[in-house]
This record gives C-alpha cells, structure tokens and sequence, in this order.
C-alpha cells in the first residue's frame, strides 16, 4: 500500500491507501482556489520541465493536464507522438530516451498498451511518471477526478467543504457503474479509488462487457440494471469502446441502449439526489441519452471542470514532493 | 589418438547409476568401469560428485537463422546449447522464410554440422507455417527430418491436421503441435484470469491449449499418426496427454522450464521478459506440471529458447513478441523442480536426455546427424556425446554473461543450483569447467 | 480537529515537546492589544487596512487583531487567509506540505496589508507571502506582524510589530498559540 504519492510515480490507483487518496483530494481543493483567482497560477513548479507524451490521441486530456502544468508555472513540452514519426513498432526505451535528453522533470504519458506507463518508469527512475490512461489498465487521475466531483457535490449539498470531509461521505455510498466493464481503465481506476474511501460499488453490463473474473473483483454484480438504479446514489457510466472493438460484445448498440443505457425513461425514475457520471467523450443516445447529460443531477461538466485542479494536485505532489527530504 | 577419461563421476547411463569412470577415444565411448587405466596422454577431467550420463537433447530450439541472425545464429545456439548441456538440438522451423523445403533444411543442416553440436532440424508442416497447404513433408523426412511442426502457431484447421497426420504416418515421422487455438487465445498476451483481468491485458484462457490438445489427442485416435505435444502449460493438457499415451496412443508430451518455475503473477510488473505462448499460468499448473516431472510422467523438458532482440522486447507488453531463453539454464531449473538434493539422477537423464532423444529419433549414422543417446546405456563404440553435471554448485544468471546473441532471459540474478560443467559433442569436449573449451 | 493539532499533522510525523511556557495567555492577548494600537498609530488611513494571516499558524492572531481593530476603529476591517504553499522555495528539500486554504476574496491594489504569522523565524514563508500577495493585485504597502520573533533571519525581512522577541538556538522549537508560547524540541512522533 502506498500512503502518499509525494515525491512518487503515479501509476495506479490499484496499490494508493485511503490517505493517499484524500491527500490528493485534499491538495486539489486547494487548486479550486487557485482556478477562481484572477491571475490563476503559482510557482510552486517554476523551473521544472513536465513533458506530455500521448500515444493514443486525447485532446480533453492532453489540454487538462497541460493546463495544470502552466498554473504550477512549469514549463510544458508536448509530444502529440501519435501523429509524429514515433510509429507503433518503435521501442519505448528509445522514445522516452530522447525525450528525457532534453532534460526533463516528469512525463505525462498516454499510451494504448496496458502497462506502458510503468515500464517507461523503469526506463527512466529520475523521472516521475504519471499515467494519463494506459491500455485498459488504468487512467489513475480520471478516478481521482470522479472521486473529488462526488465528494465536492455531496459536501456541498450538506452545506460543508470536501476538505472537512475527509473520506467520510463515502461511507456507505452506493455508487454504480454501467457499461463496458471489460475494456474500461477508467472503471479499473474508479473502483480502486471508491473501494478504498469506502464505498459500496456495484456494476451493470452485459455479460460479455463484465471481466471474466468479475468474482474476484472488490464489487458486486447487477442482476437487474433498474432495480440497480434504484440502489444507487450515484450513476457512473462508461463510454462504450467501440474503438476497442466491443461492439462484437453486443449484438448492437441499439440493444446496448435497450439493455443498460440511462435513457430519459431511466432516468426520470432516478431520485431528484442522485448523481449522474460521465468520464467523456459521451455517446449521446447510446449510454446516455443527450436530455440526461443535461439534467441538473448530471455533474458531467463539472468532472471536466475538477481535471484541471485535480491534474494539479498530482503534479504538485509527485514533482514538488519529495520522499527522502525530512521536515524541518 | 585424442583421449580423455571422466574420472569417478556418478554414471547415470539407464542402469542403476553407479560411480566410476568413462574412457573416450578418437570420439567414441571406448570403455565404462568403475576404474579403468587411461592410456597414456589421456586428459582428465575430474567428475568426483557430478553426474555423468548422455548429452542432453533439446526438442524445442529457436535459432532463429535465417532471416533474425542478429538475436541468435545457428552458432551462438548452439554455443548456448553447449554451455546449458545439450550436444544436440531440434531447430524450430519458423525462421524467416521459414524452413519449409529441402534447400532450407540442408542450409540449417550444413551450418549446424560446422558447430561444434548435433543440430537436427524440425521441418514445417505447412507451407510458409501458414496452415493451408501441406509442405514437401516426404523430401524434407528423406533428408532426417523426423519432427514437423508449424510451433509459434499450432495447425487451426482440424481437417488440414488430420490429413498432415495421415500423410505423415507411413513416413515414420512426428507431427509436433504448438497447441493453442488462436481464435481463442489470438489477441491475448498473458493468461486469462484474475492477474489480466486487473492488468488490463487481454488473456489468453488456459482453454485455446486444452482444446486444441483434445483435438488432435482425437486425430491421433482417428489416423494413427504420431503427435509430439510441445510446451503443454495447464493442468488438465499434462493430464489429457498422460490418459492418451496410457491408453496407448502415439501421443508425447514435453514441458518447458518455464512453465515448470514461473508463474503469472510474474506479469504484473509487465515486464516483458515474462511474455511466453502458452503464457505462464497459475501455480496450481506449476504444481501439477512439477508434480508429473517428479512422478516421470512427462516424456521430455524441452526449453522454446527463443531469443529476441533487446529493441523488441522494449515494446510494451501487449506489442512485445513471445519468447523466452532456455538453454543455458535449463537443467538447473529442471534439477530444482525434480527436488533439487533429492532428485533422481536417471529421471533427470530422461527428461533431459533420453526421453527427447527418442522423441527426435536421432540415429547413429543418420544423415549428417550423429546421436548415440537414443535412450541406451553409455556403450563401447557409440558416439561421446556426454554431458557432466554438478548438482552441488550454486551460481546466478547474469544476462550479459549468456552465449546467447540475445538476453531475454526472466530469471537474470536468480539464483540457481546445479550447473553443468562438461559437455563432449561427437567425442570432443566442448565445455570444461563450465566455459567454452 | 483544532489548529494545534493540525499543526502537528502536519509537520510530517514530528512532535513538538515543551521545555518550558514563555509568555501566558494573558501575556499573549496583552501583546496582541498592544499591536493592534501600534498598527492604527502607524496607519492615518484605516479605511483600506486589510489583515492577512498565514496558514495555519498565523490564522488564530490575524483572526484576534482584525477583531482588535475593528473594535479600536468602530469598523471592520478586511482579514484574509493566504498559504504560501505553492510559492515556497524549499519545495524539492522539504516534503510538500499539505496546502491548506487560501481566502482572500478581494483585489489588494492600494490597501494596507498587515501579514500576520504566528513566529518569524528564517524569514522564507514572509518572502513566499509577499509573492503570493502579488497575484491579488499591488498594496500600497506591505507590514509585518508576528507573536515571536526568534531571530535567525536568512533574508533581508523586518518585522513591523512583535509581540515577543525570543533569542534562540537552532535546534530549538517555538510554538505560539493563544493560549501561551512555549518553547521545546521537535521530536519524531
């Protein structure tokens, strides 16, 4: 178990405790702050060098990560390698390498195998290495991010702060996930995160979209996708891969809808409270329907907004943090 | 006249193993006793505690010439192959172009027969290992070639392996199949379970194996053709296999190293010096693979050396190509899973030696390719090819330390026990003290 | 949790140990009253007289000499709350410190500000607060008010108003709350 990222690659959200989790949250409110001023950056990262290495394409998040490097004033270099000469087939030693020989503090890395990540990690030690999504792995800050927007919203509703909450608002919370379990690193990062605040987690697919060792997993299963909706307090659903190729997994997407979309149907049966996710980008009319991503209890803008404060926190306390230092 | 004599080593020739010493003369086993004066000139070499018996045989060798001579060349192998024991290996035939035809088999043949070891060579059972269309089977079995196998893939299609079965059968010959439906398994790079599941990578089921090894256990049943499984990794294949040859089909089986010592959970770091097809499975079938070695159950360990360039193997794990070294290690792995201090010496012989040597039908006298331990004892006259074997010395694995032209070995600074010392291919002594000679 | 114990969370796993109680409470609010005289003797203008303290040790004196203003001027003046975390020039030798928050929730271009911090030691937060203030616009000026000052300095800083002057040796440790200052060691938890 690791009780802090400070100083740390963040790779996973699978190994981080519960106090590494709040510490993170905790951190990114702070940044809320700095979002809302006026001049909304600080030096903490001045000087350092934060280069963002997306392999797989991901404007939403290459930009949100990008931005929380330039309010921690460091230095941003960005690779879009997946329209450069680096070509599938090319040694990964060989890229961070050159990369790293321009003298870098920490690389943001974007890659479409598992596992990516951590093996550019071993490749260069000196550099802090932060997953931004690797194959279907892990996207370790999406469920930081998830779990700071559930936490922001129900600590606003009880008139108090997330910082003041700690994890406790997470105690007993019924937060279920619907889609495509099997090909999800957000799902695989989501549920690492809310198992370890503790809450309740249970999920809703069809039966292909469920990894083959669903059992094992620290979630219950959905027998009934409507009677799920009515457990949950919170509705965290999944884009469906079709680039992944689940679309073999269902007849069709139509059927998907029918089966396990938040249609507007669905939806109206929702209590007014509960919470309804998006990581995006959002197939309107596939898993949710476009009415439903533009109710009120629908915090899917506000997951985009907390990117950025969230991305924030993780490069503060990777980058800025250190492991050996003692404190004074 | 070059002599030498392995001096009160234990023999472990079939009999019950006893020590004593081992004469050679002008390449040939001249004389087996318990002492015996050598001729004057003879060199020695002192093999008090170790074990002498037949050269060991590998089944399952990548040498990857030609067309990858920059991750291992027939040469380097077999150098490798001398350091881990072996005087004789099977090349596997999926080089590039892949050795499909009788210009192909005598080019590996003729560079092998300049190296200091036996290399026999495994022709393909189809055409490019493409699965469609039938290679020259027949010329290629006029050459010597007695195993054929598409390995790195199995045959998919069942009715093209029934009719490479029944082809091959009144030829003498044995089809050696790398089982794993790729339907199944095709898109996965590790095992299926639990450890993939958390990784994120896509698994390839224990079930693409023990399909296919159901199958062709049923092709054997229906053709009479001979079927040599290579690499079986689960549980329940090792078992299918066992009831086959029980029941008395031409069925045989071997086990590699890896499977035997590594486990999934090796994955986790997604290191891909751990990606191998069939994939490392669970310690329960590294249990039960462990178990069947020690019970003598399995006919042959066979290593899948396959050795690949560093670039490649710095790919990520799902991009990486399958494939791990073997051969210099081996017999230490092998030793260890047979209970290491407590393993029995003629059981080591089997699996390493005998056992394979008689799924490789290598023949004193066979064209271009000379074997005498073809599952005998050490006899006056035969070939020395002879391996001995420390079981007492303890050394580690250091990549860049391996003969091999590659270094994609799992077990670098692992800890091992037993080494082979000695290793004589066709009467010379091709390894002393552990090194090239 | 109160302020104290949030101190020592967060100073990475270390505890403080009292040697000995300096100043009582009642020395401590004695010598804030007098600070919030000598700020309004020292300032004609009140009007645009802002009071910053410093997380999280200055929080509770900037807290008691805005209210301490306000009472002496008949009007409330303006307290912010500022963590000089992010502008810190100590980030890669010391671990992070947790951030804390950050309240001020108005442009500080021609106020008097009055930073207040608990003890004033090498003088590297006051020099990350004076940055920091910069991003909330231009003051008219910049004072400083600490309960202690130990000595020590490593930059050009002075305070403005002190409750305490207290020489001390390196390896000594301050705390200062109001309730008392007190002076000890810092020792692993």
């Amino acid at each position: 178990m690791i009780d802090s990222i400070r100083g740390d690659n963040l790779l996973s959200l699978n190994d981080l405790s519960r106090e590494a989790i709040v510490e993170v949250l905790d951190t990114a409110e702070s940044f809320v702050e700095v979002n809302q001023r006026s001049i909304k950056k600080v030096p903490a990262l001045k000087g350092r060098v934060v280069a963002s290495l997306f392999f797989e394409e991901s404007t939403r998040t290459r930009l949100s990560f990008e931005t929380a490097a330039k309010r921690l004033s460091a230095d941003v270099l960005s690779l879009a390698v997946a329209s450069s000469s680096v070509k599938k087939g090319e040694s990964l030693r060989d890229t961070i390498a050159t990369i790293d020989a321009l003298g870098i503090d920490a690389v943001v890395m974007r890659h479409q195998s598992s596992g990516a990540a951590l093996q550019v990690s071993r490749y260069v030690p000196h550099v802090r290495v932060i997953n931004a999504g690797d194959g279907l792995h892990q996207h370790p800050t999406q469920g930081l991010l998830d779990a700071f927007t559930i936490r922001q919203a129900l600590a606003e509703r009880r008139g108090t702060t997330g910082l003041e909450t700690g994890a406790a608002l997470f105690a007993n919370l019924h937060i279920l996930i619907v889609g495509d379990i099997r090909h999800s690193r957000v799902a695989r990062s989501d549920i690492a995160a809310y198992v370890a605040l503790g809450a309740q987690v249970r999920v809703a697919a069809p039966g292909t979209l469920l990894p083959e060792d669903i059992e094992n997993w620290p979630v219950s299963v959905a027998d009934d996708f409507d009677e799920a909706l009515e457990w949950a307090d919170v509705v965290g659903l999944l884009r469906l891969q079709r680039e992944r190729g689940s679309g073999s997994f269902v007849p069709s997407l139509g059927e998907f809808t029918q089966t396990h979309g938040l249609t507007f149907e669905r939806a109206r049966r929702l209590r007014p409270e509960v919470l309804i996710m998006h990581p995006g980008p959002m197939n309107r009319g596939v898993e949710i329907d476009s009415r439903v991503a533009d109710l009120p209890a629908a915090v899917i803008e506000r997951q985009v907004t907390n990117g950025v404060p969230i991305r924030m926190a993780v490069l503060y306390l990777t980058v800025a943090g250190s492991k050996e230092g003692s404190p004074k | 006249m070059t002599a030498f004599i392995l001096r009160q080593g234990l023999i472990v020739d079939g009999a019950t193993p006893q020590v004593g010493d081992v004469l050679v003369v002008d390449g040939l086993v001249a004389a087996v006793g318990t002492r015996i004066d050598a001729p004057n000139g003879a060199h020695e070499i002192d093999a008090t505690g170790c074990w002498v018996g037949p050269g060991f045989v590998d089944l399952h060798t990548h040498l990857r010439e030609p067309g990858r001579e920059e991750a291992e060349t027939i040469e380097s192998g077999a150098l490798a192959g001398a350091l881990g024991g072996y005087s004789a290996l099977v090349a596997m035939p999926n080089t590039e172009p892949a050795l499909d035809n009788v210009a192909l088999v005598s080019y590996v043949l003729d560079r092998g027969a300049r190296t200091p070891i036996d290399i026999a060579v495994a022709g393909a059972i189809t055409q490019g290992r493409r699965g469609e269309m039938l290679a020259p089977i027949a010329e290629m079995a006029a050459l010597g070639v007695r195993l054929f196998t598409d390995d790195g893939v199995g045959v998919q299609d069942p009715s093209l392996m029934r009719r490479a079965l029944t082809y091959a059968k009144p030829l003498g010959v044995r089809l050696a199949q790398h089982c794993e439906d790729e339907l199944l398994a095709g898109a996965g790079s590790m095992n299926e379970g639990a450890v993939s599941s958390r990784l994120g990578l896509v698994g390839r089921p224990a079930l693409a194996e023990e399909l296919m090894v159901l199958r062709d256990i049923e092709l054997v049943r229906l053709t009479g053709g001979a079927v040599h499984f290579l690499h079986l990794s689960t549980q329940r294949s090792v078992a299918m296999a066992i009831a086959a040859r029980g029941e008395g089909l031409p069925v045989t089986f071997e086990v590699a190293p890896h499977h035997f010592t590594l486990d999934e959970t090796s994955c986790a770091t997604f290191d891909s010096m751990f990606k191998v097809h069939p994939p490392l499975r669970t310690l329960r079938d590294v249990a039960a693979l462990r178990a069947a070695l020690v019970s003598g159950d399995v006919d042959a360990v066979a290593t899948d050396h396959a050795p690949h360039a560093p670039q490649l193997k710095d790919l990520p794990f799902d991009e990486a190509p399958a494939g791990m070294l073997g051969l210099e290690h081996a017999a230490s792995l092998t030793y260890e899973a047979l209970g290491a201090e407590s393993s029995d010496p003629t059981t080591f012989f089997q699996l390493l030696s005998r056992g394979p040597a008689r799924i490789a039908q290598l023949r004193h006298g066979d064209h271009r390719v000379r074997h005498s331990a073809q599952g005998g004892a050490l006899n006056p006259g035969d070939d020395a090819n002879l391996v001995v074997f420390d079981p007492r010395q303890r050394w580690t694995v250091r990549r860049e330390d391996l003969a091999s032209r590659s270094t994609n070995t799992p077990y670098d600074a692992r800890a091992m026990t037993g080494k082979v010392r000695a290793t004589l291919a066709r009467g010379r002594l091709v390894v002393d003290q552990g090194e090239l000679a | 949790m109160n302020i104290n114990e949030q101190r020592q969370a967060r100073k990475g796993g270390l505890t403080f140990l009292a040697k000995s109680q300096l100043l009582s409470a009642d020395d401590v609010s004695r010598a804030l009253r007098r600070m919030a005289h000598e700020i309004v003797e020292r300032n004609h203008s009140h009007s645009n007289l802002a009071v910053i303290g410093l997380q999280t040790g200055g929080i509770p004196f900037a807290t008691t000499i805005a209210s301490l203003l306000g009472e002496i001027l008949g009007e409330s003046v303006q307290l912010g709350l500022l963590d000089v975390s992010f502008y810190r020039d100590d980030l890669s030798i010391n671990p992070v410190p947790v951030s804390s928050t950050t309240a001020i929730d108005h442009d500080l271009t021609g106020q008097t500000v009055v930073l207040v911090d608990d003890v004033l030691f090498t003088g590297r937060t006051i020099r990350a607060a004076l940055n920091a203030l910069s991003d909330w616009g231009r003051p008219q000026s910049v004072q400083l008010a600490v309960m202690v000052d130990r000595g020590h300095r490593e930059l050009p800083i002075r305070p403005d108003y002190v409750g305490k002057n207290l020489p001390t040796s390196h390896n000594e440790a301050i705390v200062a709350t109001l309730d008392g200052v007190w002076i000890g060691t810092q020792v692993p938890a």
